[in-house]
């Protein structure tokens, strides 16, 4: 069943460009680019999705953007590219949606940790600035999103030693319930149409309402989907939650 | 043994007690408690018993266990007896029972956890070390693996004496292995790609041709290979030619087997001596095993992260044999799936697929969202029950893997 009328801009795909799996894809980002296929296809929307490597140019005119993680020197070589590219800034200035996370949430900002944790510049899509923490935070995560967004509470996994600090313009994603996220009692950040969490890798699996966020910022209000086609993805939620939950007691 | 110090001698009979006491009490196969048990009493055990033999070390994410396995029997043709943690027991624990199980073997091969290589090379001063591959797994526990890949590399810089047998086609094997003194390069071949796109040299792009692999911008590049691997034969540092003819299945195994190769000739086994050797290995600690299962025959393969489920899927039986997927998330799974994503479940559609295990909320979401049909079982004698025919593959990660060889037994 299509979108309402009006619901999305014309007969148009969705475009969804993934950046830089080559370099920032440690653990299983893909699934993101899946998931987010998947919901749009499931309500009638067609998707294209392209796959940018760092020695191609970023197309300036999709819908949305994603992001993943990587290790340091990916990371480094990253940063380099899509300065020199230009292409990622120039479509979130536009109003694209961006969504990445761990290495490529700490990408946008003005400012990341190195290889040995020297202050890097970053893409400045995203007022934030991170650095490198005393210890890595390695677990499951848990978080209550800024209810502003309407979307259920975050659960994922995070793995890093980043910190990151929100500057003005910038809100925080969610507040954290378990686990760590910027470092600070909060998680994530957004400013327009621009997102980034510590959750890695495939966060938009047991999230499904950040990816229909996603999806609303780029294409419009969505249906929700049928619950035959939500039930895996509301039992594994639910299992990670109560794992948790159980965990500390 | 009667060289050992008396401290040593109580340590190494102590743990074997409690080996033997684990076996017996049904608790694994004993290849751990007493190593753990004996170097409680003597830290310096392992280089202890290490003392006076000639060591092979095994490391990388995949293989390990099979190559490990692959070079004791190459060894097998100098007649000699060779200590083994066959078990894939890969810590300093399990490896020192190794040593104290056979006190008389003049050789070892022991496979050794990647991050465990430097501590381990310089407590047995091993007189070859065997790097495999290395690519992305169990990331909550493990360091990033460029970091294991310095590590390594400054560890080798530091034992002049150790000859190191290296994947030329792993470009983070290559910087690894760059600090040693002596390198025999062997073409074994790369599968997964994800993990290198980047020069671990100066950090800038690798790039890719039929050739092999170079960065685009400092001198890092593939070296010159002595040894290489083709579809299906070897071609040692002599030029001549061997086919391989293993029982193991899979490309990854003949990579494994070619290591092999590589490593006997540094103790004088030419292949044509090791290959009958070679052939003889059909099942790897339970793996590759086919076993009997109420009337089916159930073959079990052991994937533990995204490398290793292609290679598994490699070896698969044709469709229409069905597959179980069961998949657990425990401290030596790593507990994070998000793994489950780097894999391409495509390859699975038109089969009768099925998953088990404790993270099989996680396969289900997985396949659903890679349109393979799938049913959910409790476990893997569910799964025999539901086979139409006569056969079931079976991949698993690792303590599911142990789960089900514990219910179908560990005689294989």
């Amino acid at each position: 069943m299509a979108a309402g009328p009006g619901a999305h801009r014309g007969p148009s795909a969705v475009r969804l460009v993934w950046v830089y799996p080559d370099l920032l894809s440690t653990y299983g980002d893909r699934g993101n680019v899946l998931v987010l296929e998947r919901r749009a296809r499931l309500r009638g929307l067609a998707v294209e999705s392209v796959v940018v490597n760092a020695d191609q140019a970023v197309p300036q005119q999709a819908d949305i953007y994603l992001m993943g993680g990587g290790e340091d020197l990916p990371q480094v070589l990253a940063a380099r590219r899509l300065r020199a590219d230009g292409g990622l800034k120039v479509a979130a200035g536009r109003g694209a949606v961006v969504f990445a996370v761990c290495a490529g949430y700490q990408l946008l900002g003005t400012e990341f940790g190195g290889v040995d944790g020297e202050p890097l510049p970053g893409l400045e899509v995203l007022n934030i600035s991170s650095g490198r923490g005393e210890r890595r935070a390695v677990g499951e995560i848990v978080a209550d999103v800024d209810p502003v967004l309407g979307v259920p509470r975050l659960t994922g996994f995070e793995n890093h030693q980043g910190v990151t600090r929100l500057g003005p313009g910038v809100k925080p994603l969610a507040r954290v319930s378990a686990g760590t996220g910027n470092g600070d009692g909060t998680e994530g950040a957004y400013a327009a149409r621009v997102l980034g969490t510590y959750l890695h890798g495939p966060a938009l699996v047991r999230n499904p309402g950040l990816a229909d966020l996603l999806l609303t910022w780029a294409v419009g209000v969505l249906p929700p989907l049928p619950e035959a086609a939500e039930s895996w993805t509301r039992q594994l939620r639910e299992q990670r939650l109560d794992a948790v939950a159980s965990m500390s007691g | 043994m009667g060289k050992l110090p008396l401290r040593a001698r109580l340590a190494t009979s102590l743990g074997g007690a409690a080996g033997r006491m684990s076996r017996i009490a049904g608790r694994g196969d004993g290849s751990v408690i007493g190593g753990v048990i004996g170097l409680r009493l003597e830290p310096d055990l392992l280089a202890l018993l290490a003392a006076g033999r000639q060591i092979v070390l095994v490391t990388g994410t995949n293989g390990k266990t099979t190559t490990t396995r692959l070079i004791t029997a190459a060894l097998g043709a100098l007649g000699q007896e060779v200590a083994s943690n066959a078990f894939g027991a890969n810590m300093e624990a399990g490896l020192t029972s190794a040593l104290a199980q056979a006190p008389d073997a003049p050789l070892a091969v022991l496979e050794v956890d990647e991050k465990y290589l430097p501590t381990v090379l310089t407590a047995t001063k091993a007189r070859v070390v065997a790097l495999l591959n290395l690519s992305r797994d169990q990331m909550d526990r493990a360091a990033e693996i460029w970091l294991v890949a310095r590590r390594w590399r400054e560890a080798l810089a530091a034992a002049p004496d150790c000859r190191v047998i290296a994947n030329a086609d792993d470009p983070l094997i290559v910087w690894a292995a760059g600090g040693a003194a002596q390198v025999t390069w062997v073409a074994a071949g790369q599968r997964w790609h994800e993990d290198s796109w980047c020069c671990p040299q100066c950090g800038s792009h690798l790039l890719r041709d039929d050739l092999g692999w170079r960065c685009g911008e400092c001198a890092f590049a593939r070296p010159p290979a002595r040894w290489v691997l083709g579809r299906q034969s070897v071609i040692d540092s002599g030029g001549r030619i061997h086919e391989l003819s293993l029982s193991l299945p899979g490309q990854a195994n003949r990579a494994n087997a070619a290591v092999a190769l590589a490593v006997a000739s540094v103790f004088g086994v030419d292949p044509a001596q090791a290959l009958p050797w070679l052939r003889g290995v059909a099942s790897v600690a339970g793996r590759y095993t086919a076993i009997q299962r109420r009337g089916r025959r159930v073959r079990l393969l052991l994937a533990k992260n995204p490398a290793g489920w292609l290679e598994a899927f490699d070896v698969l039986d044709p469709p229409p044999v069905p597959v179980l997927l069961a998949v657990n998330a425990r401290e030596p799974d790593g507990r994070d799936t998000s793994w489950l994503w780097d894999v391409d479940y495509r390859v699975l559609r038109g089969r009768p697929v099925m998953v088990s295990g404790e993270r099989r909320l996680d396969l289900a979401v997985r396949l659903e969202a890679d349109e393979v049909p799938f049913m959910l079982v409790e476990g893997v004698d569910e799964a025999v029950d539901r086979v139409d025919g006569t056969e079931l593959n079976v991949i698993a990660n690792y303590t599911a893997f142990q789960q089900i060889r514990v219910t179908v037994g560990r005689a294989v």
